[in-house]
This record gives C-alpha cells, sequence and structure tokens, in this order.
C-alpha cells in the first residue's frame, strides 16, 4: 500500500514537473536568446550569450517603436479601462437596485452582446467608425473597447451590486446625500472587490486586444502592442534583425510576468470568476 | 427610495446604452443584412443579392477547407486540453509539493497576448534559429519536418501552442471545482477502498458538471476563433493548411474588400457558435448538485 502511493507521488511530480520545464522553457530561451547576437541565434540556438547584447533592447525600443507601441497601449487601455469601469458601475447599480419599466428587458438587451461574436461586427464597425470619422484614432478605439467590454461587465457588477447591503444607502439617503453622491460615496466603494475583478479581466482582454486594432487601426505610428509586434514579424524586420525582435518580445513579457506573479491570485480568480460566470 | 427616480436611472444607464447601442446592437443588426448584399469597399453602397453570397460558399473550396480546420480544433482542442487540465487539476489537488509552484506556473500563458505566443512559437518551430527542430535531431530523428511550413503539420503545430497557452486556464477553472468538493466525500470513497482512478471517475467528475459546460462553451469560442495565434503564425498558410473561418472572412473583408461575402462567412461562424453553445448548455444540463 505504501509502496504503491510513494510511486504515484513520485510518478505525480515527474509530471508535473516535465509540464513546467515544457511551459517555462520557450519563455526563458526567449529571454536569454534576446541577449545574443544574431549569428549566435542562427549558429547555436540553444547556447547562452557569450557577451550580454543590450544593444538588442535599445533596438527594439527605438528602431522598432516597440517605446511607441507600449505608450499608445497605455493612450488606449488606460481610458479604456476607466470609462468601461464607471459606466458599467452606473448602468449595473440602476439595473440591480431600482425597479422600472424595461428593467429586465434592458439586462437582458446588455446580455445578448455576449452572444455575438465580435467577427461577426467587423466589417459594419468597421464602417460606422469610418463614417465617425474615427478610423485611425484613439478615442474611437477607445470607445470601441469600451462598448465591447460594456455586455459582460454589466452583467457581472450587476450581478454584484444585488448582493451588497441595503442599510448604509437608506441611511445615506435620509442624511440627505444626493443620488451621486450615494453612488460615488457609498456603493462604489463598497463595489470595489467586484470593480477590481472586472478591471483585471478588462485590463488583460483589451492589453491583448488583436482584431480590433487591426481593423481599425492602420496608421503605423498608432498601433498598440499586439498588432506592432505582429506588424514586426509580417514586415520581416527580423531578416536582418532577429535578435532585436527577441528583445521586443522580452521586453512585453517581463512586465506582464511581475505584475502576474504580484497579484497571482487575484488575476487567477479574476478571470476564472469572469469565465464561470459567463 | 427617491421622489423622482427617473432622474437617476435616465443619467446613469444613458452612456452605457448609447455606447452599446451604436457601437455593438447596430453593426450586429447591419451584419444580419450586410451577409445578403454584395458591397465592394466602403465609397460603394451594399446591393441587396439574396443568397447569392451562400451559394457561393457552397462552392467555395477555401470556405470549405477552412471550416474543416475550425471543425478539427472543435474536436481536438476540447479532448485533449480539458482532458490534460482536468488531469493537472486532479494531481495538483491531491495535497502534492508544490503545488502552488505549479499552478502559477501553469496559468501564466494565458495572460500573455495570443500575438506574443504565436512570435514566441514561430521562433520555437523555425527550421534554423528554433529549438525544436534540433532538439529531435538530438533525439535521434535525421529529418524532422519544417513544422509551421509544411502543410500536413501546421495545423497540428497551431493547436499544440493553443494546448500549451489554455491547458493552465481550464486547469485553474476545474480547480475551483474540485476544491469546492467537501472532503468527506474522498474519505467516504477511501474507506469504501476506492481507488485514484475510480475516485476520479464516480466522485470528483461527476460534481464537476458547471466547471465543465463552462469550459467547454470557453472552448467552443476558443476554437472558432484561432484568429490572433494562425494569423500570427502562418496567416493561414501553407497554401491554405491552416486557414479558419475567422482568418478567411478577415482576408475577404480587409485585403480584398469583399464586405458582403466576408459577413456572409462571419454569419455561418456565428451559427455555428451559437448553436454549439445552446447544445452544451443543454446536454450538460442536469440538476446541480448542492452539499
Amino acid at each position: 500500500m505504501h509502496q504503491v502511493s510513494r510511486w504515484s507521488a513520485i510518478s505525480t511530480q515527474t509530471v508535473l514537473i516535465a509540464w513546467s520545464v515544457i511551459v517555462i522553457f520557450p519563455m526563458l530561451w526567449m529571454v536569454y536568446s534576446s541577449f545574443k547576437t544574431d549569428q549566435e541565434l542562427f549558429f547555436s540556438p540553444w547556447a547562452v550569450p557569450t557577451e550580454l547584447q543590450w544593444d538588442n533592447f535599445e533596438r527594439a525600443w527605438t528602431k522598432a517603436h516597440v517605446g511607441e507601441y507600449l505608450l499608445n497601449t497605455l493612450i488606449v487601455v488606460i481610458p479604456a479601462l476607466l470609462l468601461t469601469l464607471i459606466i458599467s458601475a452606473m448602468a449595473a447599480y440602476v439595473l440591480a437596485r431600482f425597479r422600472f419599466v424595461g428593467n429586465r428587458f434592458l439586462f437582458y438587451l446588455f446580455l445578448s452582446g455576449m452572444l455575438f461574436p465580435v467577427f461577426l461586427a467587423l466589417v459594419p464597425l468597421f464602417s460606422l467608425v469610418n463614417q465617425l470619422k474615427m478610423l485611425n484614432t484613439f478615442q474611437g478605439l477607445i470607445l470601441v473597447y469600451v462598448a465591447y467590454s460594456l455586455p459582460f461587465t454589466i452583467f457581472f457588477l450587476t450581478g454584484f451590486f444585488k448582493t451588497l447591503p441595503t442599510e448604509l444607502e437608506e441611511s445615506a439617503i435620509i442624511d440627505g446625500a444626493t443620488p451621486f453622491q450615494v453612488f460615488f460615496k457609498v456603493m462604489l466603494p463598497m463595489a470595489s472587490p467586484g470593480l477590481i475583478s472586472m478591471g483585471i479581466f478588462n485590463f488583460l482582454g483589451m492589453w491583448n486586444q488583436y482584431v480590433l486594432p487591426l481593423v481599425l487601426i492602420s496608421d503605423e505610428s498608432k498601433y498598440v502592442l499586439s498588432q506592432g509586434l505582429a506588424f514586426m514579424l509580417f514586415k520581416q524586420f527580423y531578416e536582418n534583425d532577429w535578435s532585436a525582435l527577441f528583445a521586443a518580445l522580452t521586453i512585453i513579457m517581463i512586465p506582464s510576468l511581475i505584475v502576474y506573479i504580484t497579484f497571482q491570485r487575484q488575476i487567477q480568480s479574476g478571470i476564472t470568476t469572469g469565465a464561470l460566470k459567463g | 427610495m427617491y421622489r423622482n427616480k427617473y432622474r437617476i436611472i435616465i443619467p446613469f444607464l444613458s452612456p452605457a446604452l448609447i455606447l452599446y447601442g451604436l457601437f455593438v446592437l447596430y453593426p450586429y443588426a447591419q451584419a444580419m443584412y450586410i451577409a445578403f448584399t454584395k458591397w465592394k469597399g466602403l465609397r460603394k453602397s451594399p446591393r441587396f443579392v439574396g443568397l447569392r453570397n451562400f451559394e457561393k460558399l457552397l462552392e467555395d473550396d477555401h470556405f470549405w477547407s477552412a471550416l474543416t480546420h475550425n471543425v478539427i480544433y472543435l474536436v481536438v482542442l476540447p479532448l485533449v486540453t480539458l482532458g490534460f487540465a482536468l488531469f493537472l487539476a486532479f494531481m495538483i489537488t491531491q495535497k502534492v509539493r508544490f503545488s502552488n509552484f505549479y499552478r502559477i506556473t501553469f496559468f501564466f500563458p494565458q495572460m500573455m497576448s495570443v500575438v506574443a505566443i504565436g512570435i514566441l512559437w514561430s521562433f520555437v518551430y523555425h527550421p534554423t534559429i528554433g529549438i525544436f527542430t534540433s532538439l529531435l535531431q538530438a533525439l535521434g530523428i535525421a529529418d524532422p519536418p519544417v513544422w509551421l511550413g509544411d502543410p500536413a503539420t501546421a495545423l497540428g503545430s497551431i493547436a499544440l501552442v493553443t494546448v500549451w497557452q489554455s491547458a493552465g486556464f481550464f486547469m485553474v477553472i476545474f480547480m475551483a471545482g474540485m476544491l469546492s468538493i467537501p472532503k468527506s466525500l474522498y474519505e467516504a470513497a477511501a474507506i469504501d477502498g476506492a481507488g485514484r482512478r475510480t475516485t476520479f471517475f464516480k466522485v470528483t467528475l461527476p460534481l464537476l458538471w458547471e466547471n465543465m459546460r463552462s469550459s467547454l462553451v470557453f472552448i467552443t469560442v476558443l476554437a472558432m476563433d484561432m484568429f490572433g495565434i494562425t494569423y500570427t503564425m502562418t496567416q493561414g498558410g501553407p497554401d491554405r493548411a491552416t486557414d479558419v473561418l475567422a482568418t478567411l472572412l478577415y482576408e475577404h473583408a480587409f485585403l480584398h474588400s469583399r464586405f458582403g461575402y466576408a459577413t456572409s462567412i462571419a454569419m455561418v461562424y456565428f451559427i455555428i457558435v451559437l448553436i454549439l453553445s445552446l447544445l452544451i448548455m443543454q446536454m450538460t444540463r442536469r440538476e446541480t448538485i448542492e452539499f
């Protein structure tokens, strides 16, 4: 009996270690390769660099515009995220706490947005944003990001507001607080766990978004990160400068790794509660 | 509660409604019409052609091959990814050492953008600078295929990357379910002399239906999409061997300005996702077990 369980513990560990290596090694390889010369990349793919080529990073940041793509991404994602959270929270608060004609209907109307794949909307969306003269603008992309994040965020936050106690809200109203004060000073702070979950969930979605910017932004100087990376690959920048592309990938990966390790519990629960409710 | 509640309801709801109506509902509604039109470029206007786009689809080899690839993903990805994720989740929840390390590690690829992952793996698979080919050569395989350059192996290579990226995500979803199963059930099973395998199939799996349902819906959506990973790794090539509906419709719409035709492909895509999701919901509909 003991012999068996010991064996199974060893075999379990073997499988788990093997998968860890398969998950970690490609990323580790990418990181140390980004310090190599192109020569080394081609002729000894497994070897570690003989000398650290820091200028790969400099070329990636400036010549390959990774710095610019990063800045563009932040310019789009930060306002889009804040707008998504505030607009969704306002709508969710009303849907969760007020009885009025059409409440259910509106809730399901927002919910229905989750039924459709974004690919179905691409052509009409492209034409609409063009009519609004917002192709190739950050504000166009921001509004589209917000709009497509609303259904799930409202759905999630409506459920969340419903679970909050009503006493604080009522006593604030009795004390003469205006509805806006009640919402911003009482309800939003109470809802912060839900807002954090949705913040993480939407941040990752927006940060990694690829197809929407691909369709709505065609001006190279406005590319966001995912789009810029793919563009670097396509224009075969690497044919003469592979090492810079490795460096670019490393630049992208390291911050997300640090953020992930710091907040991994919140991130995992943010993403999976998102998935399980949807 | 308030004297005039509509003075709150209207300003609080309208920003969401306006944005959602304009950028989400309106385009989806338009798409339902555009799929039945011929529309070649922004300067022109759509012309209604009835079912002509769909008739053309039936005879379009590119469409059938893209659809076939989606169907292959729809079969392979749930089996391999969810099977493997269940296996990992089961092992990690069995009081193993370093389980936290494994959980954190396995989930990480899910955080990265599919574009970054697509580029990373096209390096890994690359015949000269990649590590995969030389690894196989070191293991004694003299002439390994050019993974992404060979129509016979390209689709499988992309599927493998998707498994690599998403297994940890589904593992975490299953772990959430497994950890909520009361210990007493496992103890009872152990007293009855159930081994690990029996415990897994008779106790764990039946109690995971909720998580299984969400996972199936998620992986269906993933297998129908595959756009980012395909577009960065192969752009649907070589020789259309990795085309999926999403890359095909993107190509028609934004490289050839065939807006109507592209949208009819998107309609097929939408209908498949819708039917599959409804089927999954229907099939996995069981009494939820309360503890």
